[in-house]
């Protein structure tokens, strides 16, 4: 066989003489420190190939050798908790074996430990048995029961099944008869190849909605399971923030957090905290629910690229057990900047702003691995994607933005302007959307409040014609305005102040159940149209705002937990009892 | 091991080709004696073959293609290291240039250095007392933390900095160990010497190392200061167990160079022809700043950066901002009226300050009072915006006084003496002083129990 050697080095790009037998997106193992790279070209016999580590030290003609294998991430017990870097090498275990630093040419087994799982086989020999198939399942945390299925493509039947008890995930648990002379030896470990999406029966629509327990999401711009969004924003405008309170309070199985390029310090705050945080529902750590992927800025550049894929192949491995899974990628910019790098370095013609064309197409494969599924096992689950996106200059019309746009049904446009004002969560209510709406009003409807969608709308036909009053107060100021307007305009405070804004920091107000987002713009209403019957009957708005329920609202949102909404229909009887002695 | 080649093929800008090279590897240090010139240093930017593209750090005049000679040292550029390095200045390169002789090493680094691996850092907590207002109360500064100035030229961040530096204090611990790194990467010889007056003022030079690049050095060696700067500063922390602050001043004339090289390069460039990767390039200075858990030490970092324009979101400024840990920003008009320190709040942001302020930290009272002067002062903006229009005269009463909150802010909570050193619990009774010039029901960020406790609403008597 020829001899693989590397021809030449330019940052992550390494070109391979002799290559002449790797496929495209091979994993190979670069010089003598066994560097991990993927073939990303073949031109005759010189390979181009993408280190996923630094290349500082290589030099010309150390030896390529091949596995034969796509880059591909392990699936098995394990993963929940765990945090791995952007190729799913476990950085606990990699921390053990070099300290503090992460050197070049680490190589980490998925599980150093052999930790022992106690495993429920379900299946006996003679059963016939077929991809996605559900044969057995471990407690992987007292949050999540890990199910182990037959790996697509395998059907047969089972010939041998080991006596219950505990295993690695290296121990062969079930014997299958795969066809004539060909037994499939399973394992709680599989592998999976990271740019194929794992296969499933159907797509569903989306047609339940992902609580959040943030106002301005679950109420004006709901993302349904199953569903894409986008957090775009400069820097400073609380994208990761937002992404940490969606990944601590929302009602779905199982969180992927991928930290893409992203600090050191926000990955090691979630590792921090997240322990010590309680799910709402189970009372359990929410740490039992997650996984982190963590490609930090300073982290070699080609394992950013890998790290999207590998998280949201990991939650594919979930969703197949029926599990919904919410992927967190902080931020998708930095991902894409990863591709153009590449792209400079391999010297390709450049698209928008040096992006390389293929830039969309690469996006859309990405977001499109989201959805709600009917999988294999016949069980449904879904994928909900929420990608942060950093724009250059905090200009939406970059192309990562745009080209994003047109792949996600939600939009949370984060706004700086609202952000210097320290209102947060700053997605402005204006220039954000959520397409999921339609196919989500009737869930609101049955399971929440009939009214729900209604006072919604009403409460965003305010903000709008309070925004227009807005720009006409700029000009002239707010006292020649008529009294109606005057209301609008104090309405429109207390919903962005008491309603929009939301504490992440507040015990009671960083996370709010949808009755309580329904009361609080119930009593919104309530008090604006008590008001407006007011002024119409020619009494001043100074003197309904001096009642000073405006604030008492406001405030309501710390001073009234989840539990205690009878407190809502307090205020009501207070207000209208107050409001009748204006008369 | 050591080969001299001979056959330079070709010379541009700060790049040499040579030809006929054998096992030269990605990043390695190059030795190159230039007839009659002495040696210069340079490391490989990119092989393929037998052909080496080198990176001159000291420029390439007077090498020809026939003068000079080449040997590869087999390793990355390094630099050595021990304690003695406290109280010493380096060339842009490492190089002592102080005519005190060569440092003993302990030990020696590579100046690329590896990644913290994110499992081992520790979440920074502790905070930094400045003693400045705008800064503790509003963008505290963390211990561990990258927090950036973001100026430009003219306004006065050298003197902030050098405040900073003179009043920093950790309230909580008593600092025994603590020391400064300073990067000077393409500044004037005036702005570093105005640093080393200061350190001298402030009794601090024996605990600090200075790299020196100064703005009539080879622009090329400017990729290397701030590497040699953070890896000595990793040594002191980590290894030394000592509390480092790092000052890189300028990082724009660092990005500059960066543009340089690349475009001499032929590289493709992205946005105003710096290159693609620059993100990755500042990530790897900014991300050295941090925390590790098991060892006492830390680095905090304090990059200064001249915002081409005043354009914050220029691609230097806006990668930076992506990076770090939030931004001080300064601000021209806020100079021009006399403010000192000119840092404009509204932009400026630490985003570790959320965990390490409050009961505990500093006071219960911290978050609500910052929040709340931010959205005030925010307020204040729209304000001016209307009374501009509309004249001053004819402002609403609640609007009144926020311009009057909005001056007596500057002058009083932003504007502070260039030695003036408050402590927080000033800084924060500053602010509910400042408050109080607004009713009660305008402050809709904090609690009911903090107002009680802590807001007192100023008797006035012009609105009444």
């Amino acid at each position: 066989m020829e001899e693989s050697v590397i021809l030449r080095v330019s940052g992550p790009v390494v070109k391979v003489r002799g290559a002449s037998s790797f496929k495209m997106h091979e994993t190979v193992m670069v010089g003598s420190k066994k560097l991990i790279g993927e073939v990303i070209g073949l031109d005759n016999d010189i390979a181009t190939v993408q280190v996923y580590e630094v290349t500082t030290g290589l030099t010309a003609g150390e030896p390529v050798a091949p596995t034969g294998k796509p880059l591909s991430v392990w699936l098995g017990p394990g993963i929940i908790g765990n945090i791995f870097d952007g190729i799913e090498r476990p950085l606990k275990a990699v921390e053990k074996k070099t300290g503090a630093f992460i050197p070049r040419g680490v190589s980490t087994e998925f599980d150093e430990e052999g930790r022992k799982w106690k495993v429920e086989i379900f299946v006996k020999p003679g059963d016939k048995v077929c991809q996605g198939m559900v044969v057995a399942q471990t407690r992987e945390t007292p949050l999540i029961m890990h199910k182990i299925m037959v790996p697509p493509g395998i059907e047969g039947i089972v010939s041998e099944v080991m006596p219950e008890g505990e295993y690695t995930v290296y121990d062969t648990i079930i014997r299958i008869s795969a066809g004539p002379n060909r037994t499939f030896e399973m394992k709680m470990l599989q592998e999976w190849p990271v740019r194929k999406a794992r296969p499933s029966l159907e797509r569903l629509a989306v047609n339940e909605p992902l609580i959040t327990g943030q106002r301005i999401i679950d109420t004006f711009f709901p993302i349904g399971k199953g569903g894409t969004a986008a957090i775009p924003g400069s820097f400073g405008t609380g994208k990761t923030m937002t992404q940490h309170q969606l990944a601590k309070w929302s009602d779905a199985d199982i969180i992927v957090y991928i930290g893409c390029g992203e600090r050191g310090n926000e990955m090691t705050e979630v590792l921090e905290d997240f322990p010590k945080l309680m799910d709402p529902k189970s009372g359990r750590p929410l740490m039992e629910r997650t996984v982190l992927i963590a490609n930090t800025s300073n982290m070699p550049v080609a394992a950013r690229e890998a790290s999207i894929y590998t998280g949201i192949t990991l939650a594919e491995y979930y969703r197949d057990m029926g599990y919904n899974i919410a992927i967190m990628a902080d931020s998708t910019s930095r991902w894409a900047e990863a591709l153009r790098e590449i792209s400079g370095r391999l010297e390709e013609m450049p698209a928008e702003e040096g992006f390389p064309a293929y830039l969309s197409s690469r996006l859309s494969e990405f977001y499109e691995r989201a959805g709600r599924f009917k999988t294999l096992g016949n069980s449904i689950g879904s994928i909900t994607v929420i990608g942060a996106v950093s724009p250059q200059g905090g200009d939406f019309s970059e192309p990562v933005t745009q080209n994003t746009k047109r792949f996600i049904r939600c939009f949370w446009a984060l706004d700086r302007q609202l952000a210097y004002a320290r209102h947060y969560p700053a997605i402005h209510w204006l220039l954000s959307y959520s397409e999921y709406m339609e196919a989500l009003s009737g869930w609101y409807e049955d399971k929440v409040n009939p009214l729900f969608m209604k006072h919604r709308s009403e409460l965003l036909k305010i903000l709008q014609e309070e925004s227009k009053l807005l720009e006409i107060v700029k000009l002239v100021g707010s006292d020649i305005l008529p009294d109606e307007q005057k209301l609008t305009l104090e309405t429109g405070r207390t919903i962005r102040l008491g309603f929009l804004q939301q504490a992440a920091f507040h015990p009671v107000d960083t996370y709010v159940s949808l009755e309580k987002q329904f009361y609080m713009m119930d009593i919104i209403l309530f008090l604006h149209k008590e008001a407006y019957e007011l002024i119409r009957k020619g009494i001043p708005a100074s003197h309904v705002k001096e009642t000073g329920y405006f604030e008492d609202i406001i405030k309501a949102k710390y001073t009234v937990s989840n539990e205690e909404l009878h407190i809502f229909q307090e205020m009501k009887a207070r207000f209208r009892e107050g409001l009748e002695k204006l008369k | 091991m050591s080969i001299e080649y001979l056959g330079i093929k070709n010379i541009n800008g700060p790049l040499l080709v040579v030809q006929g090279v054998k096992g030269a590897s990605f990043e390695e240090l190059v030795e190159i004696a230039v007839e009659g010139e002495g040696t210069r240093l340079g490391r490989v930017m990119d092989i393929s073959d037998d052909t080496a593209v080198i990176q001159v750090f000291e420029g390439t005049s007077d090498i020809s293609l026939k003068n000079s000679r080449v040997r590869f040292l087999g390793h990355p550029l390094e630099i050595p290291l021990s304690e003695e390095i406290l109280g010493r200045v380096f060339d842009g390169l490492g190089r002592p240039i102080d005519g005190l002789g060569k440092v003993y090493p302990d030990v020696k680094r590579d100046i690329n250095g590896d990644p913290i691996n994110p499992v081992s850092r520790k979440y920074p907590r502790d905070y930094i007392e400045t003693g400045i207002s705008a800064i503790d109360g509003l963008t505290t500064l963390i211990r561990g933390q990258k927090l950036p100035l973001f100026s430009g030229s003219g306004l006065p961040h050298n003197e902030l900095a050098a405040q900073i530096v003179r009043q920093a204090k950790l309230p909580r611990h008593e600092d025994t160990k603590f020391a400064i790194v300073f990067a000077a990467m393409g500044v004037k010889y005036d702005v570093a010497e105005y640093f080393r007056q200061s350190f001298i003022q402030g009794g601090v030079l024996q605990r600090v190392v200075m790299f020196m690049n100064l703005a009539n050095d080879p622009p090329v060696e400017r990729i290397v200061t701030p590497r040699c700067a953070l890896t000595a500063a990793e040594y002191l922390a980590f290894e030394l167990g000592m509390h480092i602050l790092v000052i890189l001043t300028d990082m724009t004339a660092y990005c500059e160079a960066l543009r340089e090289i690349s475009s001499s390069k032929g590289e493709i460039p992205s946005r105003k022809g710096f290159p693609g990767y620059m993100y990755s390039d500042l990530a790897s200075i900014y991300e050295r700043a941090g925390m590790i858990e098991g060892r006492e030490g830390s680095i905090t970092q304090i990059p200064i950066l001249t915002v081409p324009n005043d354009d914050i979101t220029h691609p230097i400024p806006d990668l930076t901002g992506y990076i770090t840990e939030g931004q001080i920003v300064l601000d021209r008009d806020l100079n021009q009226r006399g403010v000192y320190p000119p840092i404009i709040i509204l932009p400026s942001l630490s985003r570790l300050m959320k965990d390490s302020i409050g009961e505990g930290f500093t006071r219960e009272d911290h978050a609500p009072c910052a929040t709340q002067l931010f959205s005030a002062y925010a307020r204040v903006h729209d304000v001016r915006a209307l009374a501009s229009v509309i004249g001053e005269d004819e402002l609403s009463k609640t609007d009144k006084l926020y311009m009057e909150f909005g001056k007596a802010f500057e002058k009083e909570f932003i504007s502070q003496g260039a030695n003036e050193d408050r402590t927080i619990e000033y800084t924060l009774n500053l602010g509910w002083k400042l408050l109080g010039i607004l009713p009660r029901e305008e402050l809709d960020r904090v609690d009911n129990a903090i107002l009680d406790k802590y807001y007192k609403e100023r008797g006035h008597t012009s609105a009444e």
